[in-house]
């Protein structure tokens, strides 16, 4: 029940004589007391529970989907209406977040590992009623086994989409066969010099790293070595791009035919008709986003819009316009017709076939990695 | 209160609104920031409260900061010199000429008027390897394949002299536009060739528009961020780009902080030079 709710049945019940005059003011005037010796902040963030929701995003084709599939038939619905904000990276985002006051940012389509460990370091999280989304029903339980294991009392997301990070290439340049012979060493691939491109984000970098010098990514031995092949990539690269929009804009130029790229991205790329191959080589790099709901939001108006955009129907067209597979368990819920066909999507429902990166050990190195990273980036 | 203490009082009244803007929003910052360079990050979590000098130590012994600070420094100091050399001749082209100033320098305007990152980003509609350049080299059949002319320094100083080079030409008019053009006359009367007249009168006069349009190219320069992103290869990036990792990806704010502080006493120390031969008087004068 929602504060609106609380208020309306007190309100009620004055009416109906049941309350005293004074004693429905005395209620009322010791709900504002309590409200206002709150923090500002909080009173801040309360007072948007009931007319919006605030929701970033990636932006482009996501959140095109995101804003017709999912946020004005909720409005609809509902009455809340739902912010759309994007941001371009979450690493900016979670800056943005710890400089905000609480409940200016409530729910953000995140990285459903990285992110939510991180998040939580950060105090960041909420408890989430699972009861009021009825529609975690649906959703595959391997999604959610790290979030319980980070806050094994409540979660503060719910699982909304898996996808990859694999090799896209310019078919007209690189043939299928070339592709799967070379794997992720076509990435430092000396033939390409200046035609291929890469994702200028740390995680990424050493994943592709310890693919071209055959490790586990989640258990890298030879560090050294996953240097050098940065190394060697950034030497050989014309151009870190930044953002999926820089991703498919560099494609789709021809500016560079091969690179990691996001699977929805590219299969994007594809539907638009540009003959470009997608190939997610062994141990790729395979990834789930969620949608977190930050600490201090308006919990019961967040769990409501996060029930509306995972029922099937909602959550399906959102897959389908974003091209990522959706959380839902497909031998549950028929997904339709086009999201099997997605890059990345896993019939069975277990997601078996898809490496995901450990959050605790990734997340244990984030601080010497990233920095070493921004070093061997500038030539060092 | 007396007249005199009131007279004293109202200048302080009237500056108050703006007095407390540049202190809310400038000062109060910055004493954060200048808090923020003592902590110290934490590898998860919260960051580590007190008065720590490491973030300070590393900003000025690490190889690392000193090489990209050079580098920016350098690659201001090159945007600055081609400014100049492009800027100057416009300017004096402006001032010299008759009747049509007012259209000239509303044409130098024109490209405020649009976004600096979109202007940013039209050169890889010229430059790129499907851009017009490279489309009408091929087609010209002067190269058979696209040259290779985007992301590399020379792109992003590139950038930098597009977006700068109205800063140094307003400048430079202002200043070649107080001088009096009968001096130039004087000289040729006294026997002066016009290259003479110009490099003996009209230069020198005009050196603190110069200097001034110098400083805040160099300035702007040094502080750019965007430009090394949308026309730099993997290895380019300037100070300000280390900046923003250390807060943005690292999430190392701590760090950040002791690092744009850095930026901003070199950046500072070079205004204070200026100030201290030519006077900020002149900067003023060209902005206004």
């Amino acid at each position: 029940m929602d504060n609106t709710k609380r208020y309306e049945r007190l309100l009620e019940r004055y009416r109906n004589g049941d309350l005293e005059r004074r004693t429905f003011l005395g209620l009322i005037g010791a709900a504002g007391l309590a409200y206002g010796v709150q923090t500002p902040f909080a009173r801040m963030a309360m007072a948007s529970d009931v007319s919006q929701v605030r929701f970033d995003g990636w932006g482009g084709v996501v959140s095109e989907a995101f804003r017709q599939h999912a946020f004005d038939p909720y409005t609809e619905a509902t009455g809340i209406r739902v912010v759309d904000a994007t941001f371009s990276g979450a690493d900016e985002y979670l800056a943005q977040v710890r400089a905000s006051s609480p409940g200016e940012y409530n729910i953000a389509h995140l990285s459903g590992a990285f992110d939510y460990a991180r998040y939580h370091n950060f105090g960041l999280t909420s408890q989430l009623n699972l009861d009021n989304i009825p529609n975690m029903a649906h959703v595959m339980e391997r999604l959610t086994e790290v979030y319980w294991s980070i806050t094994p009392d409540a979660l503060s997301a719910v699982p909304y989409n898996y996808g990859t990070t694999g090799l896209a290439y310019n078919r007209a340049v690189i043939s299928d066969e070339e592709m799967r012979e070379k794997g992720a060493s076509i990435l430092i691939d000396p033939a390409y010099e200046g035609r291929i491109g890469g994702w200028g984000e740390w995680r990424t970098r050493i994943w592709y790293g310890a693919l071209q010098t055959g490790q586990d990514p989640n258990n890298i031995e030879d560090m050294e070595a996953v240097w050098d092949a940065i190394r060697a990539h950034r030497d050989l690269a014309l151009k870190y791009w930044s953002s999926g929009a820089e991703l498919m804009s560099l494609l789709a130029e021809e500016e560079i035919v091969v690179t990691e790229g996001w699977s929805g991205r590219i299969a994007a790329l594809q539907e638009q008709g540009h003959d470009i191959g997608y190939y997610d080589p062994p141990n790729g790099y395979g990834w789930e986003e969620c949608l977190f709901v930050i600490a201090g939001s308006p919990i019961e108006a967040c769990e409501e819009l996060l029930n509306f955009m995972l029922d099937p129907a909602t959550s399906i067209a959102v897959a389908e316009g974003q091209n990522y597979p959706p959380a839902l368990d497909p031998t549950r819920v028929d997904l339709g017709e086009k999201v099997p066909t997605l890059p990345a999507f896993d019939p069975t429902g277990t997601l078996e076939g898809l490496t995901f990166a450990v959050p605790d050990y990734w997340n244990g190195n984030e601080a010497e990695w990233s920095e070493q990273f921004s070093r061997v980036q500038r030539g060092f | 209160m007396s007249v005199e203490a009131r007279e004293r009082r109202q200048p302080w009244i009237l500056l108050s609104p703006a007095l407390g803007a540049v202190a809310l929003l400038l000062l109060l910052p910055l004493v954060f920031i200048v808090v923020y360079s003592f902590w110290l990050r934490s590898a998860v979590g919260p960051d580590t409260v007190g008065f720590h000098l490491d973030n300070w130590q590393r900003a000025l012994t690490d190889p690392f900061y000193r090489y990209i600070l050079l580098n920016t420094l350098k690659i201001a100091a090159i945007t600055t010199v081609l400014c100049a050399v492009l800027g100057y001749p416009a300017a004096y082209f402006v001032a010299r000429s008759r009747g049509n100033k007012v259209i000239l320098l509303l044409l130098l305007m024109l490209p405020f008027w649009i976004s600096y990152i979109i202007r940013t980003m039209s050169w890889i509609n010229i430059l790129g390897s499907s851009g017009a350049l490279n489309t009408a080299l091929m087609t010209l059949g002067i190269t058979s394949e696209p040259i290779r002319m985007l992301y590399n320094e020379a792109s992003v100083i590139l950038g930098l002299v597009h977006f700068l080079l109205p800063f140094m030409v307003l400048n430079v008019f202002v200043s070649l536009d107080g001088i009096d053009t009968s001096l130039e006359d004087a000289a040729n009367s006294l026997g002066a060739t016009r290259w003479q007249a110009f490099t003996q009168v009209t230069l020198p006069l005009s050196l603190p528009g110069l200097a001034a349009g110098g400083l805040l190219c160099f300035v702007l320069a040094a502080g750019s961020y965007v430009t090394p992103v949308v026309l730099g290869g993997p290895r380019d990036a300037m100070f300000a780009n280390l900046v923003y990792e250390a807060i943005i990806t690292q999430l190392n704010w701590p760090m950040g902080s002791a690092l744009s502080l850095l930026l901003l006493f070199v950046l500072g120390g070079l205004v204070a030079l200026y100030n201290r031969f030519l006077g900020l008087s002149q900067l003023t004068r060209g902005l206004g």
